[in-house]
C-alpha cells in the first residue's frame, strides 16, 4: 500500500470522515459559496424584522422605531396599557389560548380515529372522506369561513356564534393534520404487529389500541404540536366565526390595531403568544426525542409535499 | 365472531369524524351554494336561500358576472389585480425557494439540522406578528426609512404603507416563502448523490446535471410548493389591509370580505366565492389526488 491511497483508504474506513471531506470540498466552490449566501440572506430577511418586532416589546417609551431603552412596562407595570393590565389584550391572550386548547383536545382524538378507519377500511366511502379531509387543507380558508357563518347564523342550529363557532371551525380546517401525518406513519408500520397481536389472541380494537397504538404516539404527538401552534396563528376563521369583543384573539387584536398607533403592548401581546407557542414546539420536541429514539420516524412533513 | 368485529371496527372509527365533516364541512358547503343560487328579499335586503335544488336561480351569479363583464365591471380590478400579484409573488417565491433548498438539501452538511430549524422558524410565529413586523419596520418614521435616508441625511421619507402594490407583493411572499421552501426542500432531498454522481461519470457537466436530472426531478416539489403557496393567497385580504389598506391593491380576498359586510349582498359574496372556489378546483383537485395517492402506496 503506497502512502498517496492512505486517505482514501482512511476514507473507507471512516465514512464520518470522508462525508465531512467531500462536503468541504463541494461546499467551498464557488456555486455552494453562492448559494450558502443566498440562504444566509433569505433567513437574515425572514426572521430579522420578527426578532426586531420582540426588541421593540421591550422599549421603555411608546416608539416602536427608536429604542428608547429597556424595560417590561408594556408587559407588567404599565397601569393602563401594559398586557397585564389592559383588560382587551390579556382576554385576547387567554382567548387565543383557550381556542388552541380546546381546538386540540377535539382534534387530535378525532383525527387520529379517522386515520385509523382511512387506513384500514377499504371502499368508496372512506375514500371519499379521505378526499375531503385533504380538501379541506388546500380549500381557501375564507371558503370555510363564510360556509360556517352562513349556516350559524341563517340555520336554527345549537351553535352560537363566538367560543363555540370558532372551536368548531378550527377543528373542521385542522383535522386534516393528524389525518396525513398518522397516515404517513401507519404506512411505515405496516400490517404486521396488529396481526401479530391478533394471533396472540388480542381482539380487533385490543390490537389496535395495544399494538399499534403505541407506535403512532410520536406521530400523535407532531399532530398535537402542529395543530396548537396553527391555531394560535389562525386568524380568518376565528374572525369571521367571533361575537364581541370577548371572543377577540390576538391575531384579530393584531389585525385591527397594527396600522392604528399602537404602543409596544402590542409587540408585548404577539411575543407572548410567541413564547406560547415555541415553548409547546420546544416541549413536544423534547417528548419526541425520548419517544421516537428507536423508532427511525422520518420528516412527517414531507407528507404535505405529495408525491406526483 | 373475530372476523365480524374486524369488520365493524374501521367504520365505528369512522363515524365521528364523519359526522363531523358531514355537519361542518358538507353542510356549510351547501349553504353557500343555496345562497349563492338563492334571492335577496327586496325590503329587509336579508338573504333568502333557495334550500330545494329546484328552486335555484342564476340571478346572483348574473349580477356578480355582470359586475365582473359588464359595463360597469368594478369587481374586475381586484381580480386582475389578485392574478398578477399571486402569479408575481409566487414566481418570485420559487426563485427565492430554490436555491435556499437546494443549498439546504445538497450543501449545508454538518448544518443542515440547523439551517431547517431556521427555515421552519416561521411556521411557529403567527402570520400576523410576521406583518406586524413589517408594519413597523415600514412606517414613515419606521427604521426602513431611516437607514435608506442614511439616519435622516437625506430627505427620503418613502410611504410605504399606503397602497403601494410592491409592498403588498413583498408582504405576501414574505408570509408564504417558507410553505413553498419545505415540500422543494423534501422533494430535493430525496435525490440521491449517487445519482448525479452517475450522470457526471456518464459525462454530463455540471450544468447538464443540474437541468436535466435535478429539475425534472423536483418537479413534484417545485409544484406542490407552488400549489401550497399560491391557494392561500388567492383567499388573502390581511396582507393587503395591514400592509396598504388601499383600495388600490384591495385583492379577491377583500372583494369577499368586503361584500360579506355589505347589506343584502351575502348572494354576491357566495357567488364570487364559489366562482373563486370553481377557478381553483382543479389545481385543488391535482393537489389532493397526488396526497391521496401517495398516502396509499406502500
Amino acid at each position: 500500500m503506497t502512502i498517496s491511497a492512505a486517505p482514501i483508504d482512511m476514507a473507507m474506513r471512516d465514512p464520518e470522515l470522508g462525508r465531512t471531506r467531500r462536503w468541504r470540498r463541494q461546499s467551498s466552490t464557488p456555486k455552494a459559496r453562492g448559494l450558502a449566501t443566498v440562504t444566509v440572506i433569505y433567513l437574515l430577511w425572514s426572521l430579522v424584522p420578527v426578532a426586531i418586532a420582540v426588541l421593540f416589546s421591550f422599549n421603555a417609551g411608546r416608539s416602536r422605531s427608536v429604542w428608547q431603552g429597556f424595560s417590561l412596562r408594556w408587559y407588567t407595570w404599565d397601569p393602563v396599557g401594559s398586557v397585564a393590565n389592559d383588560p382587551s389584550l390579556r382576554s385576547a391572550l387567554t382567548h387565543t389560548l383557550l381556542l388552541a386548547v380546546l381546538a386540540t383536545l377535539v382534534t387530535v382524538p378525532l383525527g387520529v380515529t379517522l386515520a385509523l378507519a382511512l387506513d384500514r377500511w377499504r371502499g368508496r366511502i372512506p375514500s371519499g372522506a379521505n378526499f375531503a379531509v385533504l380538501m379541506s387543507f388546500v380549500i381557501p380558508e375564507i371558503a370555510l369561513a363564510i360556509g360556517l357563518l352562513f349556516m350559524i347564523t341563517l340555520l336554527t342550529t345549537p351553535f352560537t356564534l363566538g367560543t363555540t363557532a370558532q372551536v368548531i371551525g378550527l377543528i373542521t380546517f385542522q383535522l386534516s393534520y393528524p389525518v396525513v401525518i398518522v397516515r404517513a406513519r401507519m404506512l411505515t408500520i405496516g400490517k404486521q404487529y396488529e396481526e401479530a397481536a391478533r394471533d396472540l389472541g388480542a381482539t380487533a380494537l385490543g390490537a389496535v389500541r395495544r399494538a399499534l397504538l403505541p407506535m403512532l404516539y410520536p406521530a400523535i404527538l407532531v399532530s398535537a404540536i402542529l395543530v396548537f401552534a396553527d391555531v394560535l396563528d389562525n386568524f380568518v376563521l376565528v374572525r369571521y366565526l367571533s361575537s364581541d369583543a370577548s371572543t377577540e384573539t390576538t391575531s384579530m387584536r393584531i389585525y385591527s390595531a397594527a396600522r392604528a398607533a399602537p404602543t409596544p403592548a402590542l409587540n408585548a401581546l404577539a411575543t407572548l403568544v410567541l413564547i406560547a407557542s415555541l415553548t409547546v414546539v420546544l416541549l413536544g420536541w423534547l417528548a419526541y426525542r425520548r419517544w421516537g429514539k428507536n423508532e427511525g420516524e422520518e420528516s412527517s412533513v414531507g407528507s404535505f409535499a405529495g408525491n406526483f | 365472531m373475530a372476523k365480524r368485529s374486524q369488520r365493524f371496527l374501521w367504520p365505528a372509527l369512522a363515524i365521528p369524524s364523519f359526522a363531523w365533516l358531514a355537519l361542518f364541512l358538507a353542510i356549510p358547503f351547501y349553504v353557500v351554494l343555496c345562497i349563492a343560487f338563492g334571492q335577496v328579499d327586496p325590503i329587509f335586503r336579508t338573504s333568502i336561500p333557495a334550500w330545494n335544488p329546484l328552486d335555484w336561480r342564476f340571478d346572483q351569479f348574473a349580477i356578480t358576472l355582470d359586475r365582473i363583464f359588464g359595463a360597469n365591471n368594478f369587481y374586475l380590478p381586484p381580480i386582475t389585480r389578485t392574478i398578477t400579484y399571486v402569479v408575481t409573488a409566487v414566481i418570485i417565491s420559487l426563485i427565492i425557494a430554490f436555491p435556499v433548498a437546494y443549498f439546504t438539501a445538497r450543501y449545508a452538511g454538518k448544518r443542515k439540522g440547523l439551517v431547517l430549524v431556521l427555515l421552519v422558524a416561521p411556521f411557529w410565529i403567527s402570520y400576523m406578528m410576521r406583518m406586524l413586523a413589517w408594519v413597523n419596520l415600514l412606517q414613515t418614521d419606521g427604521i426602513v426609512n431611516s437607514v435608506i435616508s442614511l439616519g435622516g441625511l437625506l430627505p427620503v421619507e418613502v410611504n410605504w404603507l399606503s397602497g403601494k402594490p410592491y409592498t403588498v407583493v413583498m408582504g405576501l411572499i414574505y408570509g408564504y416563502v417558507p410553505y413553498m421552501i419545505l415540500p422543494l426542500f423534501a422533494a430535493l432531498d430525496r435525490i440521491s448523490p449517487s445519482l448525479l454522481e452517475a450522470a457526471r461519470d456518464l459525462g454530463a457537466s455540471g450544468f447538464d446535471v443540474f437541468r436535466r436530472v435535478v429539475i425534472p426531478m423536483s418537479i413534484p416539489g417545485i409544484a406542490a410548493g407552488m400549489l401550497l403557496v399560491a391557494l392561500p393567497m388567492m383567499g388573502d385580504y390581511f396582507t393587503s389591509d395591514l400592509l396598504s389598506g388601499s383600495p388600490d391593491t384591495s385583492m379577491i380576498g377583500n372583494l369577499i370580505n368586503g361584500t360579506i359586510q355589505t347589506p343584502g349582498q351575502s348572494g354576491q359574496a357566495a357567488a364570487l366565492l364559489l366562482l373563486v372556489l370553481l377557478v381553483l378546483a382543479a389545481p385543488m383537485f391535482l393537489y389532493t389526488r397526488t396526497v391521496a395517492r401517495s398516502e396509499t402506496r406502500s
